[in-house]
């Protein structure tokens, strides 16, 4: 079996099995996340703000990581934000690859007018800086967690949709489509069952590679200050706190980096694992 | 390079930058639903309301709206920013030098090294240097430009606190500058402690800019080199008994640099996209760091020019890669 021999392949190469633990101890994380933090994240405490963290003398064993400006404990809000990091990946990069992949199909296998048309939109899509065109939507659509996930498909379809049109023109010229054709499959019969299923691994490494885009999108939207409302605790919402401090409490902005870099390198790991792994096991 | 193909090449710009338009109106004009809402501050009389519409043309069927909006902007007429009060023109123009300097430097930082990088994994391939590229070339592709800024703010700046983080240049040394090209400007008037200090200033942005592209240009031109190696013409020229540093840098260096240039034309235009955060980061007064104050302030006029002038500095960046591909290939070339 090809699929059986592909995921053996994936599952001993080391890059795949780093991106995999990353992962599952984000999700794990983020699950848990009411019974892991030792504070609610939202409970200020006045009169123990700026706690050192536990590497510092003067720190406080009821705060292992210290605390921000208004007292709230920094290791409780990095756990709850695994949560906003985790469902940014997983809901933006799926309807990200959904929009993207669904004009790819259409534009690589009706060609015509409608090639014409979404390329030419693909082009304009990549004429904007991502990031500014992120920032404008999400100030556009107004703050909040909708208005990123929005912003990161809005911006980001164009990745799907330029490499599956070139992989279906690919495709649309082998035997395989040819005999489908000849047996009677409608075009769309043949689009969606017999083209997209030989796409499978390039979309699971674009999906995962865009699963880390997205987390920081996030966090570039929240340092700005225009992702989720300012008390929510996001990565990027206390990368900016922390630049703020960075002076005081150079930590308070190192933590949740640490996390947003892992969390990328996870999903990067992951992704150029599976392409490594997928790769030669499919052209065989 | 034959002119027809860059006409041809120039007239397809067109349709891009009326799509461009298109976007800019739309998201800017038509999604908010009232721009005029986007503009007062809370608390306006009706009337007040309703003047301001009567003066942005806003009371007009939507296309008139555009056709109007698009004259204005082809002739230059960008408005007035609402936060600055000056016209958008000319804040875009005194910006853009510092974004030019910023980008340029990173591009001549990344190009540079990424070809070294590259020609010293593949002359000592199989050896340690070869994997400490691969490994730095990861890491650099993998963290994107913000977070590069961060860690040398945070390494850098304070943990081991050797350069700048902010600004452009020491504000003691503030001058009389006649252009907006500070770098440029200094070292033509011979002013060498104020080149200093701007490029003091520049290192860690340009930096974190340079990474990913340097990453890019590293890895593909290793590729290309490894294609290029297994040539007939590199055996050829083995068999003269050149040496290995000439063949790489000769032969197969020139046959190698025609897919470096078309694969990290890409990763070129985000590095410019990069600014925009990176300037924010580092106080750097540039017109990214421009845009994120206009969204941030809802300044709905600043932000169209400066999305606008972004986006006509992309397409210019993709004719410019376009040209360098036709230059270095010969098949190209004469075809």
């Amino acid at each position: 079996m090809v699929e059986r021999r592909a995921l053996g392949a994936a599952l001993s190469n080391g890059r795949v099995l780093f991106g995999l633990a990353v992962l599952l101890l984000l999700v794990i994380v983020a699950l848990a996340a009411p019974l892991l933090a030792p504070h609610d994240p939202l409970e200020q405490d006045l009169l123990s703000s700026f706690e050192p963290p536990f590497w510092r003398s003067g720190a406080d064993a009821n705060f292992l990581l210290g605390t921000d400006s208004l007292g709230r404990d920094i290791l409780s809000r990095l756990i709850y934000g695994a949560r906003i990091a985790l469902t940014v990946a997983l809901v933006a990069a799926s309807l990200a690859a959904l929009l993207g992949t669904m004009l790819g199909l259409l534009a690589g296998y009706f060609g015509g007018w409608l090639d014409a048309v979404i390329s030419r939109l693909v082009d304009v899509w990549m004429s904007f800086p991502p990031v500014l065109l992120s920032v404008v939507l999400a100030a556009v659509v107004g703050a909040g967690l909708k208005a990123v996930i929005l912003a990161i498909i809005v911006v980001d379809w164009t990745r799907f949709c330029r490499i599956v049109r070139a992989e279906v023109l690919v495709q649309r010229e082998q035997d395989y489509v040819a005999a489908a054709v000849t047996i009677g499959l409608s075009r769309l019969r043949v689009l969606a069952c017999e083209i997209l299923p030989n796409l499978a691994p390039t979309l699971t490494v674009l999906l995962t590679l865009e699963m880390g885009i997205a987390v920081i999108v996030e966090a570039i939207l929240s340092f700005v200050g225009l992702s989720v409302a300012s008390d929510a605790p996001t990565w990027g919402g206390l990368i900016q706190e922390g630049r703020l401090y960075i002076n005081q409490a150079w930590w308070m902005m190192a933590l949740p980096m640490f996390c947003v870099i892992v969390t990328v390198l996870g999903f990067n790991a992951l992704g150029d694992g599976l392409r490594e792994a997928l790769d030669p096991v499919l052209r065989r | 390079m034959s002119l027809a193909y860059l006409i041809k090449r120039l007239l397809m710009a067109i349709p891009t930058l009326f799509g461009v338009a298109i976007v800019v109106f739309v998201l800017l004009r038509v999604v908010p639903g009232d721009p005029i809402a986007m503009m007062i501050p809370p608390g306006a009389r009706a009337e007040d309301i309703e003047h301001l519409r009567a003066l942005y043309g806003l009371d007009k069927p939507i296309l008139v709206q555009f056709g109007h909006w698009l004259v204005d902007m082809i002739g230059g007429n960008f408005g007035t920013s609402i936060s600055l009060r000056q016209s958008v023109l000319g804040l875009v123009a005194s910006r853009l030098p510092a974004t030019l300097e910023l980008s340029l430097t990173a591009i001549l930082l990344a190009t540079s090294l990424g070809i070294a990088l590259g020609i010293a994994a593949t002359y000592w391939r199989g050896r340690w240097p070869e994997t400490l590229v691969d490994l730095v070339a990861g890491l650099a592709m993998a963290i994107p430009d913000f977070l590069w800024g961060l860690l040398f703010i945070l390494g850098l700046g304070v943990l081991l606190p050797i350069l700048p983080i902010s600004g452009r240049l020491d504000p003691r040394l503030e001058t009389d500058f006649t252009t907006n090209f500070y770098l440029i400007e200094s070292i033509l008037r011979g002013e060498f402690a104020i080149t200093l200090s701007i490029l003091t200033h520049l290192v860690l942005p340009a930096v974190a800019l340079a990474l990913p592209l340097t990453a890019a240009v590293t890895r593909i031109l290793k590729s290309a080199l490894k294609e290029a190696m297994s040539q007939d013409y590199i055996l050829m020229a083995r068999a003269k008994g050149f040496s290995k540093a000439r063949i790489i840098w000769r032969e197969a260096f020139r046959n190698a640099l025609v897919p470096t240039v078309t694969l990290s034309g890409v990763q070129l235009t985000f590095l410019v996209g990069g600014t925009v955060l990176i300037e924010r980061i580092f106080s750097y007064p540039g017109i990214g760091n421009m845009a994120i104050g206009a969204v941030i302030d809802r300044d709905l006029p600043l932000i169209q020019g400066l999305v606008l002038t972004f986006a006509v500095l992309f397409i210019a960046l993709n004719l410019v890669i376009d040209m360098t591909y036709v230059l270095l290939n010969p098949r190209v070339r004469h075809g």
